[in-house]
């Protein structure tokens, strides 16, 4: 069996509580075992926190994945930015061994040390790799017949020469995921336009970030998507929140959810309710 | 690591320096796109060090760190570590959005950059969740960890200031 340290984050675990239970539940149906990475903080977000003092974000990073280290764990995580801090993290300081000591020298003050070991894997693409899309198709025990959209987000797949996760202009792993619940991944436009929430841009400059979304809700109507399936609450929090204000109503499902309700979670338990974009299945 | 002395760092100056100005970059540029941000322009404005011109434009502040300029770019200019370490300087000299003011805050306040909603508190509960994250939020200790660090880097000056 699998078993990952689980990284919340922040904006799944109090905002979008039905992404985590989700989580917990699909990966428990699919022979994944979860274990909580306890006393861990925000990844630190990359756009952020990093854009203000790399060196805190480097050293908060560093003590998420030497609390992952401690327990002998790669780390898991469900959203976009804390995988991109996360894994740009583990990997600056595998490859360079001074930042490492430097950063030592901070974990020194509290008592820790990181070797440079933890490896970060997103749910999306241990669902791919580890799993597998054939078992998943052998867990759907409600088959979906919905057509949805699929979004990647930005640092699920870049910068793609150290992700290597998927092909970062015509990436399909999310679409084969979300087929295999008997969905079925409409093509679009512009599919790998960022949301426009990273980077800051949500807070400082939300009307331009609105204009991303907005482009990427014309596309995904378009194609006559019935729901967006991304794989990040920062994503699914900007598709969700502006749409009302765009004149848009498509639900705004994690992937996790969406296999959730196709592995037969009730709605109450997937937590549509925090949703500002109301889901009517 | 940069440590923001006031000065374009020498590693943001070598990394543009690859630069050859191609225009790859603003072309697929979705905030370019959308707003008068030329990602181009910050990079030869790093290669002619014009610091103060950079730090004080809100241009800086436009990218979305999506990455597509930097898996298109020729000359594998790390377009994204520029703009970042130009946000750390900004940052360093006090050039920071009250709303970004206030996520840095919600990191010192609460090891999160989201604040705690009682609403979700209590959804949390119904669905069987531990009511409080078993993040820094459920234990003290690691909360003061994560301060430690906070203050060792500097961090809380920033939300201070
Ligand atoms: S794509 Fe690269 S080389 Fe071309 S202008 Fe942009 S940074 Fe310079
Ligand atoms: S990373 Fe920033 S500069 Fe580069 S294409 Fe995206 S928004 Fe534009």
């Amino acid at each position: 069996m699998a078993k990952y340290a689980f990284f919340l984050g922040c904006i799944a675990p109090l905002r979008y509580p039905g992404i985590e239970k989700s989580t917990r539940e699909v990966c428990a149906a699919l022979g994944i075992e979860l274990v909580d990475l306890k006393d861990a903080s925000c990844c630190p977000a990359p756009g952020v926190i990093r854009a203000f003092n790399k060196k805190t974000w480097l050293a908060a990073a560093a003590r998420n994945l030497a609390l992952a280290e401690q327990q002998g764990l790669p780390i898991v995580t469900i959203c976009n930015g804390c995988y991109g801090s996360l894994f740009d993290a583990a990997h600056e300081l595998a490859e360079d061994p001074e930042l490492l000591a430097e950063v030592n020298k901070i974990l020194a003050e509290i008592g820790m040390e990181y070797k440079g070991t933890t490896k970060v894997h997103h749910f999306a693409e241990v669902l791919y790799n580890e799993v597998g899309v054939e078992k998943i198709k052998a867990a759907v025990k409600k088959p979906l017949d919905y057509q949805v959209a699929a979004f990647y987000g930005c640092h699920f797949l870049k910068p793609s020469e150290i992700k290597q996760v998927d092909n970062p202009e015509n990436p399909h792993i999310l679409d084969d995921l979300i087929e295999a619940t008997g969905a079925k991944s409409m093509p679009r436009k512009q599919k790998t336009l960022c949301c426009g929430a990273g980077g800051g841009l949500k807070a400082a400059f939300g009307d331009v970030a609105k204009k991303f979304t907005e482009t990427n809700l014309e596309n995904m109507k378009a194609s006559g998507a019935q729901f967006i399936i991304d794989v990040c609450p920062f994503c699914h929090l900007q598709f969700d929140g502006v749409q009302k204000d765009l004149g848009y109503n498509i639900p705004v499902l994690h992937l996790s959810q969406l296999l959730g309700l196709a592995m037969g979670m009730d709605e109450k338990q997937l937590a549509f309710s925090t949703h500002i974009t109301p889901v009517k299945l | 690591m940069v440590s923001p002395k006031g000065e374009i760092s020498k590693e943001v100056a070598d990394a543009a320096k690859m630069c050859f100005q191609c225009g790859t970059c603003t072309a697929g540029c979705p905030s370019g796109r959308r707003t008068s941000y030329r990602v181009r322009k910050i990079v030869r404005m790093a290669q002619l060090g014009l610091k103060e011109e950079i730090i004080n434009s809100d241009e800086l502040w436009e990218c979305s760190t999506c990455y597509t300029c930097v898996e298109r770019c020729p000359r594998q200019v790390p377009i994204v570590d520029i703009i970042i370490d130009l946000r750390n300087i900004a940052v360093a000299e006090g050039h920071m959005r009250p709303q970004h003011k206030g996520t840095a805050t919600n990191l010192v306040k609460y090891g999160h950059t989201v604040d705690v909603k009682d609403n979700i508190s209590k959804l949390r509960v119904e669905l069987g969740l531990p009511e409080v994250p078993p993040t820094v939020l459920a234990n003290e200790a690691a909360k003061a960890d994560l301060d430690k660090i906070l203050k060792a880097t500097g961090f809380c000056k920033i939300v201070q200031e």
